[in-house]
């Protein structure tokens, strides 16, 4: 059992950094790399996408393997997470379309937000359980 | 809920680690349920019945303020 989960988490953290890094090159690669060519950068968005599939689908399968504790904490976590990200977003949105917030709305800093706060809830629902 | 789930692990002589993986969940699930703090499932509550060689009811006891 730990064997098997071991061998999900490594391929789940090597889908996800795959990913990371394909979405760097898709990022900076056009200006820095391949001079903006509308080719290759289709190419490596593509790539991107793909990437991100198989780390979906790497989480999906270390998902099956929790146990049902694991499960609720999961569930729970991201229930909250999707919650407050709605919440959030909007407000962070309309900040911006009110020209209260200097600089523009960013989808970076919403997606740090979510990481953040699925880690944080995550934190607070298992010491209300174990 | 409260229930016996401690006092019959102990009796058979098994670890938490040991039970967690005859009935294959982690170690962490069945210290929360012996604690309260965590309802097992169904099938969880029939293999525990199965191990224990009991009726789920005298091993798990609902109570009002479960509900």
């Amino acid at each position: 059992m730990k064997e098997k989960r071991r061998s999900l988490l490594v391929r789940l953290a090597i889908w996800t950094w795959s990913w990371v890094i394909t979405a760097a090159i898709a990022t900076f690669g056009p200006q820095f790399i391949w001079n903006n060519h509308e080719g290759i950068t289709a190419l490596a968005i593509a790539v991107n996408l793909i990437n991100g599939i198989a780390m979906i689908i790497a989480n999906r399968r270390l998902f099956d393997h929790y146990d049902e504790l694991e499960r609720k904490l999961h569930l729970e976590s991201m229930g909250l997470t999707l919650g407050l990200t709605v919440i959030v977003g909007l407000a962070y949105s309309m900040l911006d379309q009110t020209n209260l917030i200097a600089s523009d709305a960013e989808i970076g800093i919403l997606i740090g937000f979510m990481g953040v706060t699925y880690l944080i809830t995550l934190l607070i629902n298992r010491r209300r359980f174990l | 809920m409260r229930n016996r789930v401690r006092e019959l692990r102990k009796q058979k002589g098994w670890t938490q680690e040991q039970l967690a993986e005859i009935i294959g969940v982690s170690r962490q699930t069945i210290h929360a349920i012996e604690k309260g703090k965590f309802d097992p499932s169904l099938p969880t509550a029939f293999k525990m019945s199965n191990l224990f060689k009991l009726p789920i009811e005298q091993f798990f006891f609902f109570e009002e303020s479960d509900s």
